[in-house]
C-alpha cells in the first residue's frame, strides 16, 4: 500500500528532528517553514543536508530508495524544497512514482 | 578492532579495476566493485554488483545495498571507462553516446550517490576519478574519449568545491597508457608516438596508478582536493 501524505509528513518531521539534533538548529517541522530564499530557516548547504536527511529517513521508513533531486531545486519560486509543505508534497510524488 | 573502511571501485571485472580491488583488499579495505558482467574471479573482502555505471536505478540500488550492508562508503574510485579510437568524420553518434554514458554519466552518478552516503554521518570521504592523458595531449583519433575525460576533469574540480563542506575530497589520477584491453586496438606506431610525448617515455604500470590513489586517499591528504595528477610527466 502506498504511503499516505500524513505518514510522509511524520517521516519528514522526524528527519527535521534528526537534522536539528545534528546541526544544533531549531527548524520548525511546520508546512509553512520556508527553506529557500528570504526568511529561510536553513542556508543553501543546510538545505542540501536537510534534503539528504529526509531521503534517508524516507528510505528507512518506507523501505524504498527515493531521490529527491529536481531541475528546479534551487529556484525560489518553483523549487519542491521551497518549504516544508512543498517538500512533503514532493516526497509523496516521488514515493508514488516508485514501482 | 575498528570496522574496515569501505571502498567502491567501478569497472572491476578486469584490468586496472581488478588490480585496484586486489590492491585495496590487501590493504584491509572492504571493496565493493561493479561491472556490467560478473567477473570470473572472487576474493575474500570483495563483493561484486553486476551493474552498468550509467544505469541510474541500478546504481542507486547498489548504493542502497551498500548502505544496508556496511552503512558507509569511505572511498570511491571511478575507474570504469570505455575508449573509442576513430576519426571524427567516421564516428557514429551512438559511439559518442556510449562513451559519454560510461565515462561522464557513470562518473557523475557514482560521485553523487557516494557523496550522499559519505556525508550522512559527517565522516566525509575521498573520491578519485580517472582523467587519462588523452585530454591534455589532445590525441588525434580520440576526440570523443578525450572530450569525455575533459568533462570528468571539470566535474572533478567543481565537485571538489561543492563537496568540500561535507569533508569529501575529489581528485583525479591521470594515467598514461597501461597494458590493458583498452589500448590493444591502438596501432603500435600510434602508441609509440604517444609515449614519446611523455617526459618519461614508457607504458604506465598498475602500481604507478595505485601510488597516486594511495596518496589521494591517505588521511594526511585531507587538504588535497580538486587536483588532476598526470603520470609520466605529461
Amino acid at each position: 500500500m502506498p504511503a499516505s501524505v500524513e505518514e510522509i509528513r511524520r517521516s519528514v518531521a522526524h528527519a527535521i528532528d534528526e537534522y536539528n539534533a545534528a546541526e544544533g538548529t531549531a527548524v520548525p517541522a511546520a508546512d509553512d517553514t520556508v527553506l529557500l530564499g528570504g526568511g529561510a530557516a536553513v542556508d543553501s548547504l543546510g538545505l542540501v543536508r536537510l534534503v539528504l536527511t529526509v531521503e534517508r529517513r524516507l528510505e528507512d521508513d518506507f523501505g524504498t530508495a527515493v531521490s529527491l533531486t529536481d531541475e528546479k531545486a534551487m529556484s525560489q519560486r518553483h523549487s519542491p524544497f521551497r518549504s516544508v509543505g512543498a517538500l512533503v508534497a514532493y516526497a509523496a510524488l516521488c514515493l508514488a512514482d516508485r514501482p | 578492532m575498528s570496522e574496515p573502511r569501505v571502498m567502491v571501485v567501478t569497472g572491476t571485472r578486469k584490468g586496472i579495476g581488478r588490480y585496484l580491488a586486489e590492491h585495496y583488499v590487501a590493504q584491509g579495505f572492504r571493496v565493493v566493485g561493479c561491472s556490467r558482467a560478473t567477473p570470473d574471479w572472487t576474493l575474500a573482502g570483495y563483493e561484486h554488483f553486476a551493474a552498468d555505471v550509467s544505469d541510474e536505478p541500478a546504481v542507486k540500488e547498489m548504493f542502497r545495498q551498500v548502505r544496508r550492508r556496511h552503512g558507509r562508503v569511505d572511498v570511491l574510485l571511478n575507474n570504469a571507462g570505455i575508449a573509442s579510437m576513430n576519426h571524427v568524420m567516421l564516428t557514429p553518434l551512438s559511439t559518442v553516446r556510449d562513451v559519454f554514458a560510461t565515462n561522464v554519466l557513470g562518473t557523475f552518478l557514482f560521485c553523487r550517490e557516494a557523496a550522499r552516503l559519505m556525508s550522512a554521518d559527517g565522516r566525509g570521504g575521498r573520491i578519485v576519478n580517472f582523467a587519462p592523458v588523452a585530454t591534455p595531449l589532445r590525441l588525434e583519433g580520440e576526440a570523443v574519449y578525450a572530450a569525455s575525460k575533459a568533462a570528468v576533469e571539470s566535474l572533478t574540480r567543481v565537485l571538489a568545491r561543492e563537496l568540500a563542506p561535507f569533508g569529501i575530497t575529489v581528485n583525479a589520477v591521470g594515467p598514461t597508457p597501461v597494458e590493458t584491453d583498452l589500448i590493444r586496438s591502438v596501432p603500435k606506431e600510434k602508441m609509440d608516438a604517444l609515449i614519446a610525448r611523455q617526459a618519461i617515455p614508457r607504458l604506465g604500470e598498475m602500481r604507478d596508478i595505485s601510488n597516486v590513489i594511495d596518496f589521494f586517499i591517505r588521511e594526511e591528504s585531507r587538504f588535497v582536493t580538486g587536483q588532476v595528477l598526470y603520470l609520466g610527466g605529461v
